[in-house]
This record gives C-alpha cells, structure tokens and sequence, in this order.
C-alpha cells in the first residue's frame, strides 16, 4: 500500500506488537505525531522530558522482556535523549528510537533545532540509520527491532527527516531481512561446550558468576536448574539479580566493590570461574592482576568482544546463554554435587563470619531496614527500580529479589534520574505488579517532573525516597578518601517532598519511625497513585562492604564486628 | 598495559554505505586504538568497500580492535594479517632544477619513476612496501622535495 512516511512508523510499530510509546513532540517529528493522534493500536505516553522517555522504555523494556519503543523530535529533543541512549547501550537494553529531523534541504545548513543526531548516537547505540527515501522506511525499521532484540541486545536509532514522514512510498512490511553483515552467533560450539563441561567435572571448588546477559536471554530458569543439577555455588553480578532466588542455598550473593564477603572471597578462592553472560565489569572484578588469580575461566557469552576482553577465558564459548545452558544441562550427567560438599561448607563459613547486614544502633531509621522492610511486606508482588548511589547498592544487596525482570537498575551507566521514569515504564509493561522506585535525594531530583507523567497517565509508581541529606555515594568517597571533605555533597536545602508530590496531584508521606513507614507503604499501596515516600535515615552510614576502586576483591572494608548487636 | 605493542595491518570489509567510514575510525577514537593509516576504495562489481588500516597494539588489543569492528553492523569480514603483501605508494614533487636522472633512476629502483613535469617541478610515483618507501624519502632529501603525499599501505593475504 502507498502510505507516508509517518504512517509507516506506525504501521511497523503496530506489525511489531509494540503497545506502548513513550515520547514528546516537537517540529521535526510532528507529522509522526499526526499519525500517533488517529490511530488507536498503541498507547502513547507523554513523559516531561526526552531523557524520562528513554528511561522510561528502558524500564518497560526490562521488565517486559520486549523491546522499548521512544519517540522524539530533533535538535534538543535527540541531545535530551543521547544520555538514556547510552544508559541502555551500556546495559544491552533493545529499544528502537524513533527521531525527527529537521526536512532534508535544510540538513547541513544549522537549520532550527538540527544537530547531526546520528553522529551523535553513534558511539552509543548498537546500530543508527538516518533514512533518506521513505522508500528505505519499511527495511530499516524492520531491521531496527530486529537489531535491537537479537544477538546482544542495544539501542537502535533511527532519524527521520521531516519530508520524509510526509513523502508517499510503498510499504511492505512482509520482506525477508538480508542481512549479510549481521549474523549473531546462536549456538555454542559443541567442542568448547564438552571441554568446559570436563573442565568443571575436574574442578575443586567452580563458581558460577552470572551476569545481566541471561535475563537478556530469558535463560534464568534454564540456569537455576543447570546451578541446582550441578550444586555448584553461584555469585551474581548487579545487574543478575533476581537470576537466583534470595532463599536459593547455592546463591552467594553479590560480588563487586559492594558485594558480600562471602562472594568476594569465594571468587578470589575458587579455581574455575564459569562466567554466564556477565563482563568483567571493573566494579566487579576490582584489581585485574589479582582477579580470580587461581582460577581458569569458562566464558558464555553472546557478544564475542566480550570474551577475553579484560580477563582471559579459557574455555571462551560465543552463544546465547539459553542454548548453551541447556546443552550443558545435557552433559552434566558426570558433575556430582557432593564433590563439591566442602567448597560449599567454606563459602557458608565465609558467610557466617562476616554476614550481609546492618547495625540498627542510631536514632534514625537505617536505610538498609527500609529495604529489607519493602522486602518483607511486598517480596515478589513488586517490581524494584532504582536510581544510583548508596540506596541503589542497598537495595541490591538488602532486597529479596525472587524472579528474573523483577530487579530494574542502571548499571553499566549509572545514571542518576533513571529510577522514576524506568518505574514508570516498568508499572506499564507490569500493571498487576507494585512498581516501586528506591531512589536517593539526590537522585529524585533529576527526573522529578516525571510526577506528572505518572499522575496524567494513572501510573501510581511508589518513590521511596532515602533522604540523608546527601549525596550519598559520593560522600561515602569523600569520607574515606578525601579526609572528609563533603565538597559540594551536602543537601541540606531541600524541597518539601510531600507538598512537592501533591503539587503535581501525587501523594507524599514523611516519616522517621518504622511505625510510620508501615503505615505509609500500606497507604500508598491502597492509595493506588503515584507516591512521595520520604523516609529520614542515618545521615553518614556508608554502604558496607567496599572494596576500594583498583584494590584487590579479598581486601574489603567490612562492617565493624564490634558494634553488632 | 605492559604487553609489546606491535604494527598490524587489519583489513575490513565493509556495506560502501552513508557513514560507514565515521563508525570505523569513531570506534578507533572512542576506545583509544591508534591508527597509523588507512586507505578505503570500493571492491569492483560489488556493494562492498575495503578498507586497510595499518595499527599497533599488543595482541590482546589487536584482538580486541578486530572483535569490536566485527561487532559493527555494516562489517563483513575482518582479516588480521599474518602473512601478507604490502605496498603504498609515494608522489613527490621536486624542484625541475634538481639532478632529474638521478632521481628518476633512484625512483627505479624502488618500482616508481617521474609521471608528470610541468614548468616549476617534477612528479615523481613510487610504489613499494612501506618501509623502503620510507627509505626512499630519506633518499632523496638531498633533492630537496617539495610536496609528498603518501596513499597509506594495502594489503593482500598471500
């Protein structure tokens, strides 16, 4: 049929199942926008900023397990945009972002709002398109969604000049993808697979360390049941939270610079690290040179740079993690779980001797209480979003995820603000779950006109707001490393959260008392609307433990035995 | 890092696209990779280009360079050369005052000779493996060139 441009952004929309946009408009992207007017095979929600919008179909994204769709107009509005772009580059998020761009006469001449939007994105998506010819409009977007979902997932960019969305083209979206350059591998080699599954058979003390890569997959169940067949421990990584669930014997926690002793140890002790989707990210390997420095290394992953990039793998084997697993699965048979009886006993040792925890010996609540409360009163009916800083690390650590998609951060990133919009797309892809937002003082303020999104749109997402007057993470730093010198961290001039969320239509709660914030949490929930609640913690509690950034991942700051109750 | 770093030639086969070349050479800048050269011209009677770029770096970053450019959407195929043929070429102009069968006869002798004189000057192509043709420009400095352009190295597996 001979449609135009911006028609075709729907209709490829719609082909693709997509039932949620978000984004706001402007000149370039206004024809799209007439199109977005007349149809009803999607919702569109408007956030109150480009960022919001791409963080916001990051957390539906995440959640969902689809891909995230976001629309935006030139100039402002794609550099608004650029920094969600590299928020889901960084954490292999698919999205497909759709942006004007001013009409193609007027490319190249510093047109209003134009900038060379794809020159931008480059670095920071997995692919971009600037489309000339509508003509090119059914490939690329086919291609786009396509891109974005396989192999490692990323962020596709597409922009669209203004005569182009108005240009009549025939559009097909029933043709076959040819992509001859992209071909992502799928299958593990069977040859590496039979080596790394003897190579564990042979092992004393192996250690699963999962990564992000297999939620990507939608492999954590495959993989729970590959950890519990084996009995081999496992650590996972931030972004592998919810992989294994809190109460799972073989789940060791955390590893990283906040990770658990008993994790940090028993990947310094083991001698086969068997890597399942995860990098070797710096805040999770600490001193490279002392990483794991006994230990061969199995390496599953999708994206063959990621292989031997930092650390090098013995048994390197490029596939998704579902495939793989299930074909380790199948050779497990000459794994035997008791072989690996006093490895186990060590780390639960390590474990008892210094535990993941908190002393609750100030007047103010600790915000690690509030976590675990959260936890307590709502466990698997929530879906936790956060922003960053020391309440994104607690919540990592204190919150008893249970399932994959339920754990929604921003990563490899770490971008202050992303909490609030992704809880916004994490409540739309998960309406029947309690979308909470752990988020800091700092963090709140960075994306806090997206109160209005989610009270124009009925999204009641729960903010729980760890206010200690600080920018926390970055104190914690200052405290330890630069002789308490609070430069430019202390907010102690704040907003009035509560009114701040009532002046947008939402609810706001202060509290100080556990009493209290029993009863907030209850309210809200009831309430059903977006939430304000801020609750006042320790102003100087550091999160615990830590190993300092370049420093080996056995030499960690630990929790001062002394003081437990 | 500690490892020796090493000259490589690494050869891309890439879709002759709008902005392909900005994805390659944006990748070298973003992830701190040194490209001493590069030549790019489209591959006849297909909708490929190739592209050599001469590098360095230790094994591991080679490794990591050729990984990376794979990963890129319009990539084909990357080769890292082991056992290859190489050549670039050389255009000097000299002064017409200078000694012209000297020059004409050392260009000989690195498979080049004078292509062009004009009133002022002569052009003289050489065309040799890369590190005689920096023999070659160290030759006839006492010819006193005045403008040289270098094409960057090609390369083909033997």
């Amino acid at each position: 049929m001979q449609i135009s441009g911006a028609q075709m952004v729907i209709e490829a929309f719609i082909a693709e199942g997509v039932d949620t946009v978000f984004g706001y408009p402007g000149g370039a992207i206004m024809n799209v926008y007439d199109e977005i007017y007349k149809q009803d095979g999607f919702q569109h929600i408007l956030n109150r900023h480009e960022q919001a919008s791409i963080h916001a179909a990051e957390g539906y994204a995440k959640a969902s397990g689809k891909v995230g769709v976001a629309m935006i107009t030139s100039g402002p509005g794609f550099t608004n945009a650029v920094t969600g772009l590299a928020d889901a580059y960084m954490d292999s998020v698919p999205l497909v972002v759709v942006s004007g761009q001013v009409p193609m006469s007027l490319i190249g001449t510093d047109g209003f709002q134009e900038i060379d939007a794809i020159g931008i994105s480059r670095p920071c998506t997995k692919h971009n398109y600037l489309v000339t010819d509508a003509a090119d409009l059914p490939r690329v977007l086919k291609e786009a969604f396509y891109i974005a979902r396989s192999g490692r997932p990323g962020p596709v960019h597409v922009d669209i000049p203004k005569d182009v969305t108005a240009q009549i083209a025939e559009f097909d979206y029933d043709v076959a993808l040819e992509l001859e350059t992209y071909k992502p591998h799928v299958k593990g080699n069977p040859r590496q697979i039979k080596k790394a599954m003897e190579a564990i058979a042979k092992a004393k003390r192996p250690l699963f360390y999962l990564g992000g890569g297999i939620i990507n997959a939608k492999a954590a169940y495959e993989v729970r049941e590959l950890v519990h067949k084996t009995g081999i421990p496992a650590v996972e990584t931030l972004m592998a939270r919810g992989v294994l669930s809190h109460d799972d014997d073989l789940l060791v926690d955390m590893l990283g610079m906040h990770g658990s002793y008993a994790a940090n140890m028993a990947m310094s002790e083991t001698d086969l690290v068997i890597g399942l989707g995860a990098r070797f990210d710096d805040r999770v390997t600490g001193k490279l040179s002392e990483f794991a420095k006994n230990a061969g290394v199995i390496h599953v992953d999708i994206d063959p740079a990621s292989i031997s990039k930092l650390v090098n793998a013995d048994y390197p084997i490029v596939g998704d993690i579902k495939n793989v697993v299930i074909d380790m699965l199948e050779q497990s048979d000459k794994i035997h779980s008791e072989n690996y009886e006093s490895w186990r006993e060590t780390i639960n040792n390590f474990a008892e001797l210094h535990p993941l925890t908190f002393h609750e010996d100030t007047q103010r609540l600790k915000p690690q209480w509030v976590i675990k409360r959260v936890g307590e009163l709502l466990g698997d009916s929530a879906n936790i979003s956060t922003d960053v800083g020391q309440h994104q690390m607690w919540s990592a650590q204190f919150y008893p995820f249970s399932r994959p998609n339920q754990w929604i951060t921003s990563g490899g990133l770490g971008t202050m603000g992303f909490g609030f919009p992704a809880a916004i797309g994490v409540k739309a892809a998960c309406p029947d779950k309690t979308s909470i937002n752990f988020t800091g003082d700092g963090s709140i303020l960075m994306n806090v006109q997206e109160l209005m999104t989610a009270v124009e749109k009925k999204i009641p997402v729960i903010n729980i707001i760890l206010n200690n007057n600080f920018l926390g993470m970055v104190r914690q730093w200052q405290t330890l490393f630069y002789d308490k010198r609070h430069s430019e961290t202390d907010l102690s001039v704040q907003p009035d959260f509560v009114k701040l969320s009532e002046a947008f239509g939402g609810v706001g709660y202060r509290v100080k008392t556990k009493e209290e914030f029993d009863a907030a949490l209850k309210d809200a929930v009831e309430k059903n609307v977006v939430a304000f609640i801020e609750v006042v913690v320790e102003r100087f509690e550091n999160v615990m433990p830590m190993v300092p950034a370049g420093g080996s991942l056995f030499n960690m700051m630990l929790l001062e035995k002394k003081e437990r109750k | 890092m500690t490892e020796n770093s090493e000259r490589r030639v690494v050869s891309v086969i890439v879709v002759n696209e709008a902005s392909v070349l900005s994805r390659i050479t944006n990748l070298f800048s973003g992830r701190g990779y040194n490209i001493t050269s590069l030549t790019v011209a489209p591959i006849p009677d297909s909708k490929y280009s190739r592209l050599t770029i001469v590098t360095s770096g230790s094994i591991r970053v080679i490794e990591q360079i050729t990984k990376q450019l794979h990963k890129l959407i319009p990539v084909l195929r990357v080769y890292e050369h082991a056992d290859l043929v190489e050549k670039e070429m050389a255009l000097i102009k000299f002064p017409i005052s200078e000694n012209i069968s000297d020059i004409n006869t050392i260009c000989e002798a690195y498979n080049g000779k004078i292509v062009n004189s004009g009133e002022n000057v002569i052009i003289a192509m050489v065309a040799d493996e890369p590190k005689r043709v920096s023999h070659f420009l160290e030759a006839i400095k006492r010819y006193n060139p005045k403008e040289i352009v270098r094409s960057g190295a090609v390369a083909l597996e033997r």
